[in-house]
């Protein structure tokens, strides 16, 4: 035992060694696993999560007109488009999209065609991100050069589907991840 | 050294015998606490999900008129470490129950699963999310309070009043709440007194305590890690310090 | 640095020497890591790094709770059952918080009454005394803030009693107490208030810390033998101590995990033993808990706060009222620690080496624990009488015992150098050798 004695050098690894090594790997694990919760508390809470997920009754809403529900903390805009509307975004040429993808949360490669636009494609209801992607100003509904929506802020210009078509905005509105659980009750989230 | 051995136990005994001393009025009073054993108790302990699930039972058969329970929110009701519902058996719960909230217009409508059981103040009983922790031995003296009752009654001053051997001072204003045959358990369990009682508490021990398995687990985890490196460490120092005190 | 002889620091040319113009920081770290520290500490001594590590644990802790904490007569309460139950490991935050402040409570005294038998304060050690019952009051202030801000009905009526104290100060005290609360009674105002200094506080005792370690790195560390370390010359410093890195570092931290093991088991097993159920009701100013207690580290000078009643013939002849006899009496209980370097008139330091001292010293320890658990229990019955008797001692020992035994006890032969006792005790030759019997039973790190 006397040789691992003293603070010298040694020139292969000992017992020593493998001790001193063991020692100070596990306070390195010690230290990163006390650090996590300081860290992970700041994450959402149970409460936020709860909120991540909510059911929106739409049986009231009646054709041509939009309701704005709070969706994790930002309004999303529900509405349903009248025939004018939609034939309005279908007669439209993906070539006059200043962005071609459809922006919706269940069809991440599609492209922006009224279809892909829609929670059902067999219904009229629209439901998106009231947030717009210039600077995240709320867009006034039924307004702008498009019938769309118009954002007051900086004149972006959306369409009849949500999709910008004119101003400084890069992107669609969002289409956040929606789905009807039965005839009135669409699920976000 | 006599002294140095004596004030070295006299030190490392201070940690302990503070605890003893604490301990000692944390007990409190002169009651009857039944017998009873919980299989949350000690470091390895877990709820009993079916009991959890009967105990919300009782809850929501009997204890909701007049007790509260505000800071339980619906949704933990599906919790893993607790009664374990599905999601659809939460929602089915509420809406069987019938519990409304307001919404931004003031308008009474159904409630969400992210919304919490109502306080009930009407009858100027407890709040139970966390009765189980404001008593001294929580679920314990619950269940001594819920068999404790001796049948005797009294009015003093238009209040009726009810012995009860595990309640501090004999006379309780609650009315005996549990009889045995109070619900019929969706598990086909027979209701006796007995069981509803160790369900209720166990139940009103979860609502308090929502977090206490996965708190004993964590436990575990840090208790066994602290040890091994502690011994490592007590090797590393005899090390470090061999040159010192054993030079060659 | 300080006055003990150390090899002067060499920054390496370049980056470090550039700094080390502009700021010693390089120096100021070799101080620290090399600092010599007698070779001979036992584990009585290992209460400091526990107290500082257990200083970050409740500033970090504490600082993280505070992004969920709220303020206000219903959501105090409502938020801190939010951390409980929503927030990510929210539990395990404010449990170890809570016993945190137990066991700093639990190791600060250990670390004064290790003082206390060493005779860590007397001279030169006087003002690293002094500053360190500063610290310990200003733990106190701490400690009874943060009972306060879960605003259940032990806080509520806890802050309400203590701050009532300071209405037994004559002529202002009524003014004081309002002062004090912001309104006419204990309310919201008061609580905000109790939160804004709760955070605050902790950085003071950071700071007096900062002060403490830095008069002990002047002075040095005393030792189980109260000789001092000799100071003449490098050598001879070399000869009694030991670098603080790794020798000290790796023994202290040896023991914090042992201390962690007892702060974990609470924390995981039993996180509101020593806590009170009351303050799991909501504070509720129409109704009094049966049976008020502070936290049980206050419990020693609550006991000797109630141990003075208007009946004891000592306050017939006061010109003042009980109640204010007991406020001074539990301050002064606690001020008199401060005077201790000027009331033991002993020549020797430690108490290893007083042989009538010891038991004085033994009765003091025992003392403080049946005051801790007399102030547990209701004022009836034969409790006052204990606490009175306990009380009486307090001071009897300090202002009394402490002066008089110094001066009539006979010391025992104590060694010459620091060096001596830890070679005796370990077997080692002046030489540096061992003899063959004692080299080949190596002890373990003791």
């Amino acid at each position: 035992m006397a040789h691992t004695h003293g603070t010298g050098d040694g020139n292969e690894p000992d017992r020593r060694d493998v001790l001193f090594l063991a020692t100070g790997a596990m306070g390195a694990v010690g230290l990163a696993a006390t650090v996590w919760p300081l860290i992970d508390q700041m994450n959402p809470s149970a409460t936020e999560r709860a909120l991540s997920s909510i059911d929106v009754d739409v049986s009231a809403i009646e054709v041509g007109q939009q309701v704005t529900v709070t969706f994790l903390k930002s309004p999303v805009f529900i509405r349903r488009l009248t025939d004018e509307e939609k034939a309005a975004a279908e007669e439209t040429p993906l070539g006059d999209l200043k962005d071609q993808n459809a922006q919706n949360a269940l069809h991440p490669d599609d492209t922006a065609t009224l279809k892909h636009r829609l929670v059902d494609p067999e219904r009229d209801f629209l439901v998106m991100s009231g947030v717009c992607t210039h600077l995240g100003c709320v867009p006034v509904g039924e307004a702008g050069d498009f019938g769309g929506w118009f954002c007051p802020c900086h004149g972006s210009h959306y369409d009849t589907a949500g999709r910008i078509r004119k101003g400084p905005a890069p992107t669609n509105l969002p289409i956040p991840v929606a789905r009807f659980l039965d005839e009135n009750t669409l699920k976000l989230g | 050294m006599e002294t140095m051995k004596m004030i070295k136990s006299v030190l490392a005994s201070l940690a302990l015998a503070c605890a003893m001393t604490t301990g000692a009025f944390a007990a409190g009073g002169d009651v009857e606490h039944a017998d009873v054993e919980f299989s949350f108790e000690g470091p390895f302990g877990a709820y009993d999900r079916a009991a959890l699930q009967r105990g919300l039972q009782i809850y929501q058969g009997i204890c909701a008129g007049c007790h509260g329970m505000k800071f339980v929110a619906f949704r933990t009701l599906a919790d893993e470490n607790g009664p374990g519902l599905s999601e659809d058996q939460v929602k089915a719960f509420i809406a069987e129950a019938g519990y409304e909230v307001e919404d931004a217009s003031g308008e009474l409508v159904p409630a969400k699963t992210y919304d919490y059981f109502p306080a009930v103040t009407n009858a100027g009983a407890p709040d139970m999310s966390l009765l189980a922790k404001a008593r001294a031995d929580g679920a314990v003296h619950i269940y001594s309070i819920l068999t404790g009752y001796t049948g005797e009654e009294k009015e003093i001053a238009g209040t009726t009043l009810y012995e009860n051997k595990a309640y501090p001072g004999g006379w309780i204003n609650m009315a005996p709440p549990l009889w045995g045959d109070d619900v019929e358990y969706g598990d086909g369990t027979e209701p006796t007194l007995e069981r509803e009682a160790r369900d209720i508490s166990q139940f009103l021990m979860w609502a308090a305590e929502p977090t206490m398995i996965e708190r004993k687990q964590a436990g575990i985890r840090n208790i066994v890690f602290l040890l091994i490196f502690a011994v490592l460490l007590f090797f590393v120092n005899r090390r470090i310090w061999a040159n010192v005190k054993h030079p060659e | 640095m300080g006055n003990i002889p150390q090899e002067h620091y060499e920054p390496k040319p370049g980056a470090a020497s550039w700094v080390e113009e502009r700021l010693p920081i390089g120096g100021l770290i070799s101080h620290l890591q090399n600092f010599p520290t007698p070779k001979n500490l036992n584990y009585a001594y290992v209460f400091g790094g526990i107290l500082v590590l257990f200083l970050v644990i409740q500033i970090v802790t504490g600082i993280v709770l505070s992004m969920h904490y709220q303020v206000g007569d219903e959501a105090s309460f409502r938020s801190v059952e939010h951390i409980m139950r929503d927030v990510n490991g929210g539990w395990l935050l404010r449990y170890a918080h809570a016993n945190g402040a137990s066991f700093f409570f639990i190791a600060v005294y250990a670390h004064i009454f290790r003082g206390l038998y060493y005779g860590s304060y007397k001279a030169p050690r006087e003002l690293l005394w002094i500053i360190g019952v500063l610290i310990y009051v200003v733990m106190m202030a701490t400690a009874f803030m943060g009972y306060v801000l879960p605003w259940g009905q032990m806080s509520f009526w806890g802050a309400k009693v203590i701050t009532s104290l300071f209405g037994a100060i004559p002529l202002v005290g009524d003014s004081l107490t309002t002062w004090l609360w912001g309104g006419p009674a204990v309310g919201e105002a008061t609580l905000n208030r109790m939160f804004s200094l709760h955070y605050l506080l902790p950085f003071v005792i950071a700071g007096l810390t900062v002060l403490h370690i830095w008069a002990l790195h002047h002075v040095g560390n005393t030792n189980p033998t109260g000789v001092e370390i000799r100071k003449d010359s490098i050598e001879n410093v070399k000869k009694d101590t030991v670098p603080f890195t790794p020798y000290i570092a790796i023994k202290d931290l040896y023991a914090i995990v042992i201390f962690l093991i007892l702060f974990v088991a609470f924390t995981f097993f039993a996180p509101n033993y020593l806590g009170h159920p009351d303050n799991y009701i909501e504070a509720n100013p129409l109704v009094t808990p049966a049976h008020i207690v502070p936290e049980w580290y206050f419990l020693p000078f609550y006991a000797i706060l109630r141990a003075i009643t208007d009946d004891l013939w000592i306050m017939m002849i006061m010109p003042f009222t009980a109640k204010l006899g007991g406020v001074l009496a539990m301050f002064g209980a606690i001020a008199v620690l401060a005077f201790v370097p000027w009331l033991d008139t002993s020549r020797v330091r430690s108490t290893t080496y007083r042989p009538i001292y010891r038991w004085w010293f033994l009765l003091l320890v025992i003392d403080f624990f049946v005051l801790m658990w007399v102030g547990g229990k209701p004022a009836e019955g034969i409790y006052p009488i204990i606490a009175l008797i306990a009380t009486a001692y307090w001071f009897i020992h300090f202002l009394i015992v402490l002066p008089v035994v110094g001066l009539i006890e006979k010391p025992l032969a104590r060694p010459e150098t620091v060096e001596a006792a830890f070679n005796e005790k370990h077997g080692i030759k002046p030489g540096g050798d061992k003899t063959d019997a004692e080299a080949s039973a190596l002890q373990p790190a003791e």
